[in-house]
């Protein structure tokens, strides 16, 4: 095999690299190349498109190419915010993985001078029946809970999906949120001829050698056992690293800060010296080791983990020792910055490398990929809902997508993951999205993570459109103003041009809900290669987003309140079955043309739900999405176990009114004396509101047309929705 | 040099139910056994010394810091490295 | 009052208590796990993951400096509570009995607990009345409080046992959520009282615990 093939790189791209050197590069220097020009350092398939985004705007700090996207909160504070994917390693090893994942984005948050308050996560995974589901399932919560917990971030909101288009390809793409003064934004930059390039953090090991190629790969058998390209994470020194970087940023003597992810010291190193137009010499003889004997090589691409550069003005090096010391952590001068652009790898004083900086990491080529409309797209949008039978007892029906476990409680995940410590989390899961209080401010923050990935397969433009719209419709329900957007686009093999449709018309989706709704996207990730020998996932693009609450006391949870309250549904309820939680979980079809979504009409709802929340008028409010009005309208009763007395007047078939997924809806609850001013908040704003019943003691009645379709009550359907997943887990 | 190997497990009065779930699968798998009790397995590499020094050594370190008496116990084997 | 809230290395609850205490009027500070002096009225010893949970919860966290004085320091009078991580640190360093294990399912759990007060004679816990329902929150991995039968016997007849679960969610035996020591200058307890101590936060039943000892000192 030819040597640039092992560390994964194509002939053209190696043919550039002995261009740009003016010779062969040596074993270090390809390896060098190898990992920072594979899909997951390089963007090489994806950046022509990325740069269709919207990232601007006016509470904008910082869009992407830095660590984590920061937006402006106002009262002197910013938000940082990022989505990753770790979707490779946890396939191999669901429990470290996972972990990892999540002390990577932690890093890239505490990086830009923030401190992490708020985790979220979207995990996906194939048909739970499957043994193996419920092995990654068990690792990848455990680690992504035992890492949060350990380091102290609440873990907030987030997704658990199955579909069996996971099977072979979980994903887990972790988000986490900080916060900092706007005055202490720190950046990855190496400037200042002289000053010092410290290495902070754990000790370099042989773990994770090549994981970022690893990642850009598919998964195949070989992979299965290519496990020395895990990493193994220290969610301990993750948190001393934390506390001794946010004290040191707090000092004068920081140039510039960037973690150690992917392709480790060789990213670090030459994406800082790239932003700052400047040249890093190391020496990798400076190094602290966990093992005897790495080559050159070895140390300048290890994934060790919790490690951190910091560009550090010369003659302060003493107070970084000093920080580090007291946290009991590693601090060593590993070199300086250059003037000549270049990377340059010492050992022992002696030349193993060098590169110019900006080649490695900008310089990979771009590949404008081929596309094309998938075949199978007409022909799933085509299938007719009206040949299929009503079911005759929906109140059956509804039981079983209460059991279904997309739609069943979480809490079996969600209570491995401590969503409390911090003491600012005012919203827990279980609800639309998470809150956090902002203390020092009236502010809160709302958080959320979505996607609806069968939509995006049946049509993936409008499925990441509602994708935003969903996640706009999760922070508006919990009080929240949408601000910003962070994004984490899982796609199969960019090489097909199928996929690479998916890819393109996704970010066209996002771009176009992303522009009316004013949420610029500041930070985010690609993950592609997620297929098998059998099979690829659905096209993923996952939404991380945040929206201010102006004052927190007007924070909104889903759950009916009290008795006597009138039950409003806002928006139009259409035939929109295509695609939705009811035709997969009652009738296995995951086909039909999927519900349209009208930005501009979902803004002007948002905007109406927002007012009705920030003038006090309403006790609940829930966003209508999975399993239509029906499971929503169940979600809201669960936790203080009311019921409800609805009645509905519709053209549709009775299933298809319960179980429709159109966008743009809400359900809220209201006091009766409260009832004509929400109404005539909605109706001047053009948007369809009504009351459709009252919340009552513990029966859960549903008439439509005045014939009873559903006569449940609430204690039976809760046992059912919540007890579903763990009974699952246990057998 | 000298390298103790040293494991802790829960007392015998002590549940563990680890160790249940552990049996619980295996069961699964079709190994029916009798029980199944998880410990912690330490690695001690100690500096020159000798063997009657290593042993009183190990001691003191497992019931100062290695084990909790209330509901552990240990043993060791102690070998040339 | 003047009190200390210790920072270990991985503790991380160490700002949500020191914050309750600081709005309600307490004079306190944080005290480094380096540091020698007890110099105040009431140490806690926050949740969290000291030294990462390694070996065993609280096990190395116990050997800090700080603690060296602690024996001392209760001896003569001087307060201690200890909240979930602070628990285990208590039972490791010997100054209440038991230990903490596993949870029953292996499982982490993080969700709201309802709690009975079994004694409101303490100095911890005089604003509650004995056989009130409270909910702090839970939030731990290893909280299955066990002690050998004869140990229990003896919490039970001294009174030592302040908070018993309702609904037992770890195993923990006889449903021990929070003892103290004899003399009744140390409380032990798993679940988090400083989380719940704004209604924004879902409710203030935590406030009492901490206000009864802040006044105690007026």
């Amino acid at each position: 095999m030819k040597p640039y093939k092992m560390v994964g790189l194509l002939e053209e791209e190696y043919n550039k690299i002995v261009e740009i050197l003016g010779r062969e590069p040596n074993e270090t220097e390809l390896a060098m190349y190898g990992v920072m020009w594979s899909e997951h350092c390089s963007y090489k398939n994806s950046r022509a498109l990325l740069k269709l985004f919207n990232t601007k705007g006016l509470r904008v700090l910082q869009g992407p190419g830095e660590n984590a996207g920061i937006v402006d909160i106002g009262d002197g504070f910013a938000i940082a915010m990022k989505i990753e994917s770790h979707n490779h390693p946890s396939a191999v090893e669901p429990y470290q993985g996972a972990a990892t994942g999540v002390g990577g984005i932690l890093r890239d948050i505490f990086t830009m001078g923030a401190r992490p308050i708020a985790n979220l996560n979207s995990i996906r995974f194939g048909e739970l029946k499957d043994e193996k589901t419920k092995k990654l399932l068990r690792g990848i919560v455990r680690g992504i809970g035992d890492y949060g917990n350990c380091v102290g971030i609440p873990t907030i909101s987030g997704e658990t999906v199955f579909n069996k288009c996971y099977n072979d390809n979980p994903l887990v793409n972790a988000m986490s949120v900080g916060i900092l003064e706007k005055k202490d934004i720190k950046k990855g930059t190496a400037r200042g001829v002289g000053n010092s390039v410290m290495l902070v953090g754990h000790t370099t090991g042989r773990d994770g050698i090549g994981g970022a190629s690893f990642a850009s790969c598919d998964l195949t058998r070989e992979s299965e056992e290519n496990r020395s390209a895990v990493q193994v994470g220290d969610p301990f020194m993750e948190k001393l690293l934390m506390e001794a970087c946010l004290e040191l940023i707090k000092t004068d003597c920081v140039v510039g800060i960037q973690d150690l992810g992917a392709a480790g010291l060789t990213s670090a190193s030459c994406e800082t010296a790239s932003r700052g137009g400047s040249g890093i010499e190391i020496d990798v003889a400076r190094v602290i080791t966990r093992e005897k004997g790495m080559t050159p090589r070895e140390i300048m691409i290890s994934e060790s983990q919790e490690r951190m550069l910091v560009i550090v003005e010369k003659g302060k090096e003493d107070k970084v020792f000093e920080i580090f010391n007291k946290w009991g952590l590693h601090a060593v001068v590993i070199g300086r910055v250059t003037d000549d652009g270049m990377l340059r790898v010492l050992e022992n004083g002696k030349v193993v490398a060098e590169v110019p900086a900006s080649s490695l990491a900008d310089g990979s080529p771009v590949n404008y990929r081929s596309y094309r409309r998938p075949k199978y797209m007409d022909k799933l949008s085509n299938m007719d809902i009206a040949n299929l039978p009503c079911p005759e007892n929906l109140s059956e029906t509804l039981i079983t997508m209460l059991k279904s476990p997309n739609i069943a409680s979480k809490e079996w995940v969600y209570s491995q993951y401590d969503y409390m410590v911090g003491t600012d989390t005012v919203v827990v899961p279980g609800g639309d999205a998470g809150v956090l209080r902002i203390k020092g401010t009236k502010k809160g923050i709302a958080l959320t993570v979505d996607c609806n990935s069968r939509y995006c397969y049946l049509n993936p433009y409008e499925g990441a459109k509602s994708s935003v719209c969903e996640a706009a419709r999760n922070i508006t329900a919990s009080g929240g103003r949408p601000i910003a957007i962070t994004d984490c686009l899982n796609f199969a093999s960019p090489e097909d041009e199928g996929v690479y449709y998916q890819f393109r018309n996704s970010i066209l989706g996002i771009n176009e809900a992303s522009r009316i709704l004013d949420t610029p996207v500041i930070s985010g990730n690609v993950s592609f290669y997620n297929q098998s020998e059998k099979m690829a996932i659905y096209p993923t693009p996952t939404i991380g987003m945040v929206g201010i609450v102006e004052n927190i006391e007007n924070s909104m949870d889903i759950h009916f309140k009290d008795k006597g309250d009138s039950i409003i549904l806002v928006g139009e309820t259409k035939a929109e079955i295509g695609g939705s939680e009811y035709l997969s979980a009652i009738y296995g079809i995951e086909a039909g043309r999927v519900p349209e979504v009208h930005v501009e009409i979902e803004k002007n709802t948002n905007e109406g739900v927002l007012s009705a929340i920030e003038k006090g008028l309403i006790k609940s409010a829930h966003d209508i999405s999975d399993g239509g009005f029906i499971v929503a309208l169940s979600e809201c009763c669960f936790k203080n176990e009311l019921g409800v007395n609805v009645n509905i007047d519709t053209e549709l078939r009775e299933d298809i009114f319960l179980f429709s997924e159109s966008q743009g809806r809400y359900i809220l609850t209201a006091s009766k004396d409260n009832i004509k001013d929400i109404i005539e908040i909605f109706t001047k704003l053009g948007v369809q509101a009504e009351v459709v019943g009252e919340v009552i003691d513990s029966d859960f009645k549903v008439n439509i047309n005045g014939r009873n379709v559903i006569n449940l009550n609430i204690k039976e359907m809760k046992s059912a929705w919540k007890g579903s997943l763990p009974c699952i887990m246990n057998q | 040099m000298l390298k103790a190997y040293i494991d802790v497990t829960l007392k015998k009065s002590i549940l563990d139910p680890q160790g249940t779930a552990v049996k619980e699968g295996l069961s699964k798998l079709g190994f029916e056994v009798e029980t199944v009790r998880i410990g912690k397995h330490i690695e001690v590499t100690l500096n020159d010394m000798n063997r009657e020094n290593a042993e009183k050594l190990i001691d003191e370190m497992c019931l100062k810091l290695l084990i909790n008496p209330e509901i552990e116990v240990y043993s060791y084997r102690i070998e040339e490295e | 009052m003047k009190a200390g809230v210790v920072v270990f290395p991985g503790s991380n609850c160490d700002s949500d208590v020191y914050s309750v205490l600081k709005e309600l009027g307490a004079d306190v500070k944080y005290i480094w796990h380096g540091e020698d002096k007890i110099d105040v009225d009431l140490l806690v010893l926050p949740g969290g993951f000291s030294y990462g949970d390694y070996l065993r919860c609280g096990a190395i966290a116990r050997f800090s400096k700080i603690l060296e004085g602690i024996y001392d320091y209760v001896e003569n009078g001087g307060y201690v509570i200890g909240i979930c991580n602070g628990f285990q640190i208590l039972t490791e360093l010997k100054l209440l009995p038991g230990a903490l294990l596993k949870n029953m399912d292996l499982k982490f759990i993080c969700s709201d607990c309802i709690l009975e007060v079994s004694n409101d004679n303490t100095f911890f816990s005089r604003l509650y009345k004995k056989g009130e329902r409270v909910n702090f929150p839970i939030a731990h991995g290893e909280g299955n409080y066990y002690a050998d039968d004869e140990t229990l016997k003896e919490l039970e007849r001294n009174n030592q046992i302040v908070f018993r679960y309702v609904n037992n969610p770890n195993g923990s035996r006889n449903d021990i959520a929070g003892i103290i020591n004899k003399k009744g200058n140390v409380l032990g307890m798993m679940p988090h009282p400083e989380r719940r101590a704004s209604s924004l936060l879902g409710g203030t039943d935590g406030i009492r615990l901490f206000k009864g000892m802040i006044e105690s000192f007026k």
